[in-house]
């Protein structure tokens, strides 16, 4: 197979994106953090969103978390268009985020983080043990190596911490899981884990959106990597057809994807 | 399948646990239960004080300490309630006082029945805690400032519903005046309102351990963003706080008129700040998140033997003040040391 303009559609069998987003725009005051920003994400795939700083990832990943609202712009939530106004928001339609700083409670347990905001209840009170082994379940699918669920969170490793956040944007089976920056502040072996975590979440079929600055993770887990640059669209790629280099050139802009169409947005012919 | 796996702990791990000195485990275990401290100081302060006065260990006195430790107690659990949360209230006493004479009015002036007026005391508690809940919640007010100014402010209308007179307990019914009425055991006289308190106790262990919203409070106090990213309403959970704290006021203003046998502008007077020198000798952090219950009871009772105790030993109220002032520093200290263990 050749790369051909043809050859950029995702190798995913899924053929309706799970999630759309178009032209969505954003400014804080003055500055333009987004300007009519595209994303697709399919099931069962690993769309990596890269670039470089002040690029519009993490605005993007706030939107989709409803704690920013776009000022233009549509997103499309299985074939609906939705409006994210708030974090409930986010969980009730199926987008769960694991942010760049986790956003866990050190003076709660595992347990109690997994499911804080969703607590199992019976007749108002908290069901402990169906919690507990619910969570055990959990992370025996991610594969994930926690000492024990009933440790406080300040406890863990900074690995560990990941896996808990990430086990946690997976209670209540939600449709998209959206990654910021899962790999920043990890060493070599524990990037590792999560990188194998989030293959994971792959063949769960969740549609992954991971935000990250380390290429190599990137090329390692993606199926397709879609750039920003300045708040703007930079190309949509294939990650098996495309090189490093490729990619780097796309972030700082030594090549213009922007300026033609990316491919996925236009009607098939 | 319903085995667990329990992941063996790593090499570092195990390391981590020899290397730990004897203070370090002190302080690790204390991390874990932050009302053993407390306790500790509370048994040997009692030890102390028996040896040197036979009076104080005599059953009439330790039952007047925990009648006296009653009123402080509960309001320690509106308070502990309001600091797990991340906030402060410095204004549960005059709170708390303004429900007594919301209820003593309304049942000596308006000659309600005993139920309604406690009942209405108890509304006016949740009003005026909804007030520095909104301030709080809605309008992003530091918690301190804004219960500094309503501690002003319920204080003024205490005076201004009084006129500054106390109402005697004789013009209420049998109902307010319940929590005044004792009962013995085995030589111990307790009170009615000994016992409203414990219920009290149970019941708000009961909403912050195994509730949803209790988890949320803790959740809250820790980190206020992360519980919002989980899409916890965090302005709801706060302004519910002090809501419930205004109610628990009111129940402790119930338990205060069995005390004194009054509706009374002038009493409990020390309670505001006390109420926080026992939560924190309880072991609960002012940073949030952090607290105890039951360190919430055995801080009150605390600080009353503290002052019965030096009473008893014959120290001039001057000196009781400064001995109690030295033990929230102390209190405060070991928190800050505590909060340093990185588990």
């Amino acid at each position: 197979m050749t790369t051909t303009e043809l050859d950029l559609r995702p190798r995913v069998p899924a053929t309706e994106p799970v999630m759309s987003l178009r032209g969505i725009t954003k400014r804080f005051g003055a500055v333009r953090a987004l300007s009519r920003v595209d994303l697709d994400v399919y099931p069962g795939e690993v769309v990596a969103l890269v670039g470089d700083n002040g690029a519009g990832k993490s605005t993007l990943v706030k939107i989709l978390a409803g704690v920013h609202q776009q000022d233009d712009g549509t997103i499309t939530f299985e074939n609906a268009v939705v409006s994210i106004t708030d974090p409930a928001a986010a969980r009730e339609l199926g987008i769960s985020s694991v942010f760049q700083d986790l956003a866990l409670c050190d003076n709660l347990d595992v347990v109690a983080n997994l499911f804080l905001g969703h607590e199992v209840t019976t007749g108002g009170v908290i069901d402990e043990e169906e919690m507990e082994r619910r969570s055990w379940e959990l992370l025996r699918q991610l594969s994930a190596r926690i000492p024990s669920v009933r440790t406080h969170v300040a406890a863990l490793s900074g690995g560990q911490r990941q896996s808990v956040a990430i086990a946690r944007a997976l209670v209540g089976e939600p449709k998209v899981v959206v990654l910021d920056e899962p790999t920043a502040a990890l060493g070599v072996a524990q990037t590792a884990e999560v990188l194998n975590l989030i293959e994971r979440l792959r063949e769960r079929g969740h549609g992954v959106v991971f935000v990250s600055h380390n290429l190599a993770d990137v090329q390692a887990v993606a199926d397709r990597v879609v750039v920003l640059r300045l708040g703007r669209n930079n190309g949509t790629f294939n990650t098996r057809d495309i090189s490093y280099e490729d990619i780097i050139a796309a972030i700082t802009g030594a090549t213009d994807h922007g300026a033609s169409r990316n491919p996925f947005t236009e009607e098939p012919a | 399948m319903t085995t667990i796996e329990v992941q063996p702990r790593t090499a570092d791990e195990e390391f981590a646990e020899r290397r730990r000195h004897i203070g370090q485990k002190i302080q690790h275990f204390v991390h874990r239960h932050p009302w053993s401290s407390p306790l500790a100081i509370l048994i040997v302060t009692v030890m102390c004080f028996s040896a040197i006065s036979a009076q104080f260990s005599a059953a009439v006195n330790l039952s007047l300490v925990l009648q006296q430790s009653a009123v402080l107690a509960a309001v320690s659990a509106g308070q502990v309630l309001v600091l797990i949360s991340g906030g402060v209230d410095l204004s549960v006493g005059s709170l708390m006082v303004l429900t007594t004479l919301v209820v003593g009015k309304l049942s000596a002036d308006a000659g309600l029945p005993d139920v309604i007026a406690l009942l209405a005391g108890a509304a006016a508690g949740a009003a005026l805690g909804a007030f520095n809940g909104s301030m709080i919640a809605r309008f992003k007010l530091n918690p301190f400032i804004v219960t500094l100014g309503s501690l002003s402010i319920f204080g003024a209308l205490v005076t201004l519903v009084s006129g500054g007179e106390s109402i005697d307990a004789g013009k209420f019914g049998s109902l307010i005046n319940l929590t005044g009425k004792s009962f013995k055991i085995a030589g111990f006289t307790f009170t009615w309102g000994i016992v409203v308190v414990a219920v009290l106790y149970l019941v708000l262990s009961y909403m912050l351990l195994q509730t949803s919203w209790g988890r949320h409070v803790f959740a809250v106090g820790d980190d206020s963003e992360a519980a919002r990213l989980v899409a916890i309403r965090v302005s709801r959970v706060r302004m519910s706080v002090y809501i419930a704290a205004g109610v628990i006021m009111a129940i402790a203003g119930w338990v205060l008129i069995g005390r004194t046998a009054a509706a009374s502008p002038q009493a409990a007077t020390t309670v505001n700040l006390d109420s926080i020198t026992a939560v924190v000798i309880g072991g609960t952090s002012l940073a949030g998140g952090r607290g105890s219950i039951i360190g919430a009871v055995v801080g009150s009772v605390l600080v009353t033997v503290f002052r019965n105790g030096l009473f008893l030993v014959g120290v001039d109220a001057l000196y009781q003040n400064l001995a109690v002032g030295v033990l929230t520093i102390v209190a405060v200290g070991l928190d800050q040391w505590i909060r340093k263990v990185k588990a």
